[in-house]
Parts: C-alpha cells; structure tokens; sequence
C-alpha cells in the first residue's frame, strides 16, 4: 500500500492532518541534522512534502531542510527506473495543496463544456473518483468548474476519470422512470497505448517501468495514430495526454468524433489496428498487397525508427532470441542458411543480423521471390513498430479515461498534455512530480503586481503545459463556436 | 404502427366521401401497395387485411430461413457457401422472383415477404437482444437477395433509394489513382468508378481498411456499392425497430396477435442462451473445488486448456481469458468464493491487496454478484458459447483467450494436441483441413470423438446415449459435460444427463 504510512483514513479531518504535520515536523528536523543513508528515503519525502504545503510560501523557501529535499528530489534517476515504488504522492495534504493550487480547472471546464458559460456538455458529463481508500465512485457530476473543484478539495480522489455526457445528469440517474433514460450520447473518441503491449519485443525494461529506449514506442505510436486521425478522418483536435506512467491517451475533440456511435468508434478502431493473433498464432502481421495507403505511409514513417529504436537500441534478437526472427520468414532455405552462420557467431548484433538477411539471400539462398522476401520484411518492421492499441478503449462510447493534469499516483508525475509537433522531445522521466511542483510555487521568486494576482501554476514547471491546454481549448471553442453559427445558416456543417 | 406515414394513406380527395358525421367510424382505406421491385427496404407498413392463418405460417416460414441462415455463420460458413446452401432453402419458404421470370404470383410472392417481414418485426422488438438479431438476420437475408439480384433491376431498385453519394470526378481519380488502387486491392489498369461518401456511411469497409479516406471521405469503389446499400438497409432497420419497439405495448390488447408473437418470439431461442443453469448438476459429478480444477481440466475443451495450462505457467491470465475462463468454470458449477479462491492461488505471484483491488470485482461481476441491477438480475454473464469464441475479435499480443483452433498457427495448434494426446496421424490431418476450411468448431468435434472414442462406441453399442445425446458440440461447457460422463461410465451415471439436449436447442 502506496499510503499505508500515512493517516489517510480521514483525509477530511483538517485536526487530525495538521497534528499529524505536527508530528512530521519534529521528525523532519531530526533527520535534517543526522544526515544517516539508512533513513528511509521515501519517508523523507513524504514528510517535507507535507511541511511545504502546509502554510505560508515564503516561510520555508531557505529553510535548512528545503534545500536538503531539493537535493532529494533532484537526485539523477537512474534509468531504467522503477517509477512503480512506493511512494506518498497521493498523500492527503499532497493532493489538497494540488488540487486547491495547481489543477485547472478552469480550462478543463472549459474543454468539456465546449462554452464558456454552462451547457450539459460539463452538467451532464461523467466523472469518477478513485478515492483515497481506493473506493471508486462513478457517476459524479458538476454544474459548474467550482464545483468540480470544490469536491475535489474535499474528497482528495487521488485521480479522477471522465466518462460521456449522459442523455440526463448522472446524479438523477436513479430517479428516472424508465432505465433506458439514461443513456450515454457523446463522449471525445480515446485511444489508450500502454507499454505492457509492448513487452513481448521489449528488451530494455519489464513491466510498470520506463527509460528513454522504450518511451520509443510511444512516441512512434503516436505519430502514426496522430497523422491517420489527421489526414484519413479530418480530424482537428486531438489532445495527446501523458498517462503518468508508461503510455500515452488521446482526446479526439472534434464534434463529429464526439457523436459517433459504437459500431463507428470499432470502425476506426479497427482501421488503426494492425496486429492480430496472440502468443501462439505466429505472425502478427496479416495483410493484404498492395498496402493499404494508411499502412503504406505507416511504413514510412516507422522505417528509420526501425533502424534505430529497434535494432540498436532494443536488439530484439540477441542470442537465442532469433529463432522469432526466423520464423517470421517465409523461406525455408533463408532460414536454414542464416541459423547456421548466426550459429557460428553467437554475439551477433541484431543490425548485422537483419543486414544477413538480405545479403545470404543475394548470394542464393532464397527459393522463394524476392517480392516475397520484401514484404515479410515489411510485415517485420510493422510487428515491431506499428502501434499496439488497447483496442477496447476506443471502441465503446462509455468508456472511462483519466483525466488529463491529474498525478498518477504510483509515480506522482501530472498527466500533461503532449505537443506532436515536439513528440521526439518529450521525456516522460523528465514531467514534473506534484511535489516538485508543489516546492517550485514556494521557490518562485517573481513579484507580483498589485491587484493581480498570478496563478500558482505559472509559477511552476506546469505554466507550458497548461498553456499549451489552453491554447488547444481556445482552437477547439473557437472551431465550435463559427460551427453552431454555419449549421445555423444552412444545414451543412460538414467542414467546420 | 408507428410507422404510419401519410404516403400509403390514399390521396383525401379520391377517399369514398363521407358523410362528415360519420368520419369518425369509418375504417381507413389505404392504397393497396404495388411491389415494382422485388428488393424491398421495408419502409411503408403493410395495410391491407389478412387471415390469423396467413400471419402465422408467413412468419414461421421467414423464420425457418432466418434460422438457417444463422446457422450458416454459425457453421462458418463462406459467403459462396451460404449462397448455395440457402438457395433451396429460400426456395420452398420464402420465393422471390425477378421481374423478368413474368411469374403470376410475382405481386404475391413480394407480398408475403413484405407481411412476413412485419410480423417478425413485432415479434423481435422486445428486448434489445432480440432486435439486434433480427436486424443482423435480416441483413444477412437481405444481402443475399441482393448478390443474386438481376443487375438491371439491382440498378433501378438502388436509383429508387436516393442514396446521396457524390462521384468522384476524373481529376480526383487521376490524382489519388494509386491510392484508391491500393485501398480497394484493386489490379494495375483495372478502370473503376468511385464515390465519395462521408466515412460513416461504411464504416464496415473503413473497419477493414478497404477504402482510401482522405478527410473523413471514404472513397468507396462500385464494386462495394453493396455494403453502402446494405449499410442503409441495417440502419434503417434499426432505427425502425426501436420505433417497433416503443408501439409495441399498445399490442398487448391484442388477444389473437399476441399470443402467435410470443411463440414466435420463443420459437427463436439464441444460441448465445443456449447455456442452461441446469447443466452445471451433472450426476456424479461432486461440486468443482478451487482444488480439483487441476484434476478436472483434463475434460476440458482446447480452449480451455490453453486457458488453464498458460496461467499454471505464467500465474496470469489478461482480462478477456479470465472472463472467458471464469464464465466457463462458473458453467461447470464452480462456486463463486471457489472461483476466487482459485483465481488468487492461481495468481501467486501477486499481493492479497493487489488481487482483492483489480481482480476479484471483476470475478465478481461476472457471477452476478456485483455491478448494474440487470447484471444482478441475470446472475451475471452466461459462460460463452462457441460461436461468441468464433465470432470476437482476435486477440492481441500477450493475451490468449478465444478458440484455439482459430487463433493458433497450425504448428503450434498440432503441437498443442500432440502434447494433448492425440497422435493419430490421420486425425491430424483431418483437423488441419478443417482448420484451414474456417470449421473450427468441426476440428474441435474430430478432436472429441478421437479422445472418447471407446467411449462413445460402448454408448452407442448398448444403447444407452440417443443420437441427440452425441450431436454437435458447439459449447465449451458442453464438451466438459460430455467428456466426464463419457470418462465416468459405469459409475452410476449410465443415466445421460438430463438436460444433455438443452444445450444445443
């Protein structure tokens, strides 16, 4: 239990909390003088972090052990790091200090609401809460960003996810008469790429954890799926959002995404999909000649990070491991010819082995066409890079995702959005913690003017995130806006 | 009906005068409807009268095609296939000639299909269940109609349709000429006309990457002019059947209508509930322990096998094999606090916290114990049949649900049932034919009657299992019945099971 340390069993109870912070402070000098190694690290953190959002902000900017956690938390991560420790994000006053300073709600709001004053597209919208105690409450929901806000300050949820605007408000759900009153009408189409697809051709790392080499994944992933949503079904909105963790979601805000049905979110779903088959059924890659172009420029775009991601940085075929490599092939002969000279020379990079393939087959070993041999080639290079979809995800209408700028509780990181413009830049190791940021508002040193006040995220590693929200938010309402105007003057609003 | 629209109504001023008084009691007259074509989308109710006898035979004999038609798909079989199958079927019970057969009973023929199509139409309305299978049957009927239509009549009944689809113009043709090629799989030179539609018209082919799109534009070749046709039809229908659904309860007055719906209604029992509670009492059979499903597991179908023999070796199974597997271990009686004693011996590699958080709701669920009132209220899922195996999606990497005859290469597939026992070299081979031919659920059969083949002999030579008893398996929980009987003969089981035939109703 990530929080077991902690007293979140009443996370309301303000006297309980501050006693509690009472207590952290005696402790926290404590350590502060002892500089012992075999204090519990975890527990440091997790106490400063409740000392820094407990009060005032200029109190502890010089304070002895302020700068001791910065040194904590500033500490090189070693890669591949397991971000999956335990550890106290979700910590009550942690979470309190987040949501009352830091979430913004405001431009949330004003995403889901497609407006700026309320509409049902935010009244009637789903919300559901992981609550501290792990309890998961579905069915919340808001009139208002102030009430969202508000409720999140009380419950502290340690994330929250958002479901589809219901046909009533999900609160009065039970009230109705007739069940089938209640029913989901619009919702953003969302994909959801998690690295766990990915671990049957994934070296470097295992599981929850994450380095640079398989961020590689994703971020092909998110190239591809980005330009077919693009290019193929005309959409303009599309939020890429840091999963916390080791995945990527999309947000296709677009109208014409919002009201698709079921049977047209498994159409697209299915037009994105590539591998099939599980562990037993051989090769992932079934399709058709000539490739369709969506899967034409696919290959394109995921040939040179095949080169690189793939055989150098992930070396798939190391040893043993090629036997997968050659069972991919369809040439008997090939396959004969390269196990032997690979036999004799164990050690022997997967580059040079996937060099092997052609040149053992130029020098006569192929019965089969040279056609042939390309496109298995192909059908690699796609089994190694195409993006793996958690295809159910985008396929219902009420499917619930987790919201965007929320802390994914095992590694404490915010949910940012992700610019594709910059998608090779982005380092998912590199997004701030809530408790980094939580220190950087206490550290910031800019005045502020009178009578105008400056929000606590621009004063922290956050301010581009949200500002690049905000700017996709303005794209979405503004786009929303002239639409209403056109189906107004006449009932084609096809282009908007 | 609700469907009542002012088109059928014959025009107000050529209706008999009467004398405004008596309007009120007057019966309405309607046009008498003319079947220029023999496809019909079924827009206009019908409204003429006809007899208690020709409302229920009509719709019994649509029925008897619908029902052979989902045991087409449900026998896998291909389009050609089914086509041929069907022919006499379509024949005897439902004709429908072209125009150019000059046949006499051309206006009756299309009559009865217009009729028949209504009555089923009612009587599928009343739980969303039943209406999606009505809608897919139809459709399916309908496609078949269509494939074999005479073109030139296709042509004229699809121009009656007013179908809004834009040309694609030579510009655009030259243009994206590769492209279009490549997305239809068309061959080099091959001269074809496109559409331009907005995607959602056809999402089947946008499903199947079998159209370019370009800007939420499906470009859709002639030669898929069908699915964009039968696309329309599935949609009208739907929409059309929710409004059945809604007059439905002004019927239940009916004393003569009612009580032939329903037996219609009944006489169309899915396959997907062809799973009864009562097959998990099997006689002998002590209850299932989270201990002796190790034991047990040898009478288990590949499927399930797999399923079992994956998570010994991993201690994890992904989401889609523990429902799959939890819904069929349900189905053999295992108790719901067994099921998660089980399920967390099983996952051994995991914390109680971990388990008790992300597995055991959804263990849950699946029994009933948990989730919505209608979930609550059925107990739950029903443990999946075949056809639902055969019919989902493939699974993805890492995950290994499904039926293992379809979803395994035919090397891994032969060297599973090598491993399994069963080396006889023709039966091999039989079942690679079968696989390759799609009849998945044949293999699976051949495999059954190899491994109980002393068995089944000794039944049958005494006497003791009825053919019915021995039919087709086509449930998971089925073959495990069947193989423990088989395998506990003489232990006071003679008996065959009880509901040995429900299943396969």
């Amino acid at each position: 239990m990530p929080h077991s340390v902690t007293p979140d069993s009443t996370p309301q109870g303000e006297s309980q909390a501050s006693s509690v912070t009472m207590k952290a402070e005696t402790q926290d000098i404590d350590m502060a003088d002892a500089p012992d190694p075999a204090v519990e690290e975890k527990t440091k953190v997790n106490l400063e972090d409740l000392f820094d959002d407990e009060d005032s902000d200029g109190e502890f900017a010089s304070s002895a052990p302020q700068v001791k956690s910065e040194e904590e938390s500033s500490q090189p991560q070693p890669i591949p790091k397991n971000i999956a420790s335990k550890s106290a994000y979700s910590d009550p006053e942690v979470m309190r200090a987040f949501y009352q300073r830091l979430f913004p709600f405001r431009y949330l709001f004003q995403w889901l609401n497609h407006s700026p004053s309320p509409t049902n597209d935010f009244a009637h919208r789903e919300f559901a809460f992981t609550l501290p105690n792990d309890a998961y409450l579905r069915y919340q929901s808001f009139p208002t960003a102030d009430l969202l806000r508000k409720q999140c300050i009380q419950m502290l949820p340690s994330r929250f996810e958002i479901g589809p605007v219901y046909s009533t408000n999900p609160r009065d759900r039970k009230t109705l008469r007739k069940a089938s009153a209640f029913r989901p009408l619009t919702k953003e189409l969302v994909f959801d790429i998690d690295m766990t697809d990915y671990d049957d051709i994934r070296t470097c790392c295992t599981g929850a954890s994450i380095c640079h080499k398989c961020w590689a994944f994703i971020t092909m992933a998110i190239k591809v799926v980005d330009v077919a949503l693009r290019e193929d079904f005309g959409f303009k909105h599309i939020l890429w959002v840091y999963s916390g963790r080791r995945g990527a979601h999309a947000w296709v805000c677009d109208k014409r995404a919002r009201e698709m049905d079921d049977p047209k979110r498994r159409a697209i779903a299915g037009y994105l999909e590539l591998l099939k088959g599980g562990d037993q059924g051989g090769k992932k890659v079934n399709v058709r000649r000539p490739l369709h172009p969506h899967l034409d420029r696919s290959l394109n775009i995921l040939k040179e990070h095949f080169q690189t991601t793939i055989l150098y940085e992930q070396d798939p075929w190391s040893e043993e491991k090629a036997s997968h490599l050659l069972q991919l092939l369809p040439d008997q002969t090939l396959k004969a010819a390269l196990q032997k000279k690979w036999e004799s020379s164990p050690g022997r990079a997967s580059a040079s082995k996937w060099s092997d393939i052609d040149s053992v087959a130029k020098s006569g070993s192929l019965s089969k066409s040279t056609k042939d041999l390309l496109e298995a080639k192909q059908d690699i290079v796609l089994e190694y890079t195409y993006p793996r979809l958690d295809a159910e995800v985008s396929k219902k209408l009420n499917h619930l995702l987790k919201s965007p700028f929320v802390v994914h509780p095992g590694t404490g990181r915010v949910c940012v959005p992700i610019d594709t413009r910059t998608v090779e830049e982005f380092d998912p190791l590199a997004v701030p913690t809530v408790t980094q940021l939580l220190q950087q508002i206490d550290e910031w040193k800019g005045e502020e003017e009178e009578g105008k006040k400056i929000p606590d995220w621009e004063k922290t590693e956050l301010k581009p995130y949200v500002e690049f929200f905000r700017t996709f938010v303005n794209g979405l309402l503004k786009d929303e806006k002239s639409g209403i105007k056109r189906e107004r003057e006449d009932g084609d609003a096809m282009e908007f | 009906m609700a469907l009542r629209t002012e088109y059928s109504r014959v025009d107000p001023k050529r209706r008999a005068n009467l004398d405004y008084k008596k309007r009120q009691f007057a019966n309405p007259e309607f046009k008498q409807q003319e079947y220029a074509h023999r496809l019909n989308f079924y827009v206009l109710p019908p409204t003429a009268e006809i007899t208690l006898e020709e409302f229920e035979t009509w719709a019994i004999n649509r029925l008897k095609v619908l029902s052979e038609i989902e045991a087409c798909s449900f026998r896998n079989k291909s389009p050609e296939e089914t086509a041929e199958y069907m022919k006499s079927i379509v024949d005897k019970y439902l004709p429908l000639r072209s125009n150019s057969s000059r046949s006499q009973s051309l206006q009756d023929e299309r009559k009865r299909d217009h009729y028949s199509h209504f009555i089923l139409r009612l009587a599928f309305s009343a739980t969303e269940d039943l209406r999606r299978r009505y809608s897919r049957l139809e459709t399916a009927l309908f496609k078949l109609r269509f494939k074999d239509d005479d073109l030139l009549e296709r042509r004229d009944f699809v121009n009656t349709l007013n179908l809004e689809w834009e040309e694609v113009g030579a510009d655009e043709k030259r243009e994206f000429g590769a492209e279009l090629a490549a997305a239809s799989g068309m061959k080099k030179g091959e001269d074809q006309d496109w559409f331009k539609v907005d995607w959602e018209r056809v999402p089947e082919l946008v499903e199947q990457r079998r159209v370019l799109l370009k800007r939420g534009k499906a470009y859709v070749p002639q030669r898929e002019q069908m699915s964009l046709v039968v696309a329309e039809f599935t949609k009208r229908l739907d929409e059309a059947l929710e409004l059945t659904a809604r007059a439905r309860p002004r019927l239940d007055e009916d004393e003569r209508l009612e009580p032939i719906l329903a037996h219609l209604s009944q006489s169309f029992t899915a396959p997907d509930a062809a799973y009864s509670s009562s097959d998990a009492a099997i006689d002998g059979l002590s209850t299932p322990t989270a201990a002796s499903i190790d034991t047990l597991s040898k009478h288990f179908p590949l499927c399930m096998q797999s399923l079992h023999s994956n998570l010994r070796a991993n201690s994890h199974l992904k989401h889609f094999g523990r429902l799959q597997y939890t819904l069929f271990l349900k189905g053999i009686g295992l108790s719901l606090d067994e099921c998660i004693l089980f399920w967390r011996r099983s996952f051994k590699l995991m914390t109680d916290d971990k388990f008790n958080k992300e597995y055991k709701y959804n263990v849950r669920h699946s029994y009933g114990d948990v989730g919505g009132d209608a979930n609550r209220r059925g107990r739950g899922y029903t443990p999946y049949s075949c056809q639902k195996l055969l019919t989902e999606p493939l699974p993805g990497p890492g995950q290994q649900h499904g039926c293992p005859y379809r979803t395994f290469t035919q090397d891994n597939l032969l060297s599973l049932l090598q491993k399994g026992g069963i080396n006889d070299r023709d039966i091999l081979k039989s079942v690679k034919e079968d696989v390759q031919k799609q009849r998945y659920h044949v293999a699976c059969n051949r495999v059954f009657e190899a491994s109980h083949k002393r068995e089944i002999k000794k039944v049958k030579d005494d006497g003791s299992w009825s053919a019915a008893d021995l039919d087709t398996i086509v449930h998971p929980n089925t073959y495990f019945k069947r193989s423990w009987l088989l395998k506990h003969l003489g232990e006071g089981n003679v008996g065959i099971a009880n509901g040995g035939e429900k299943m396969e109703e």
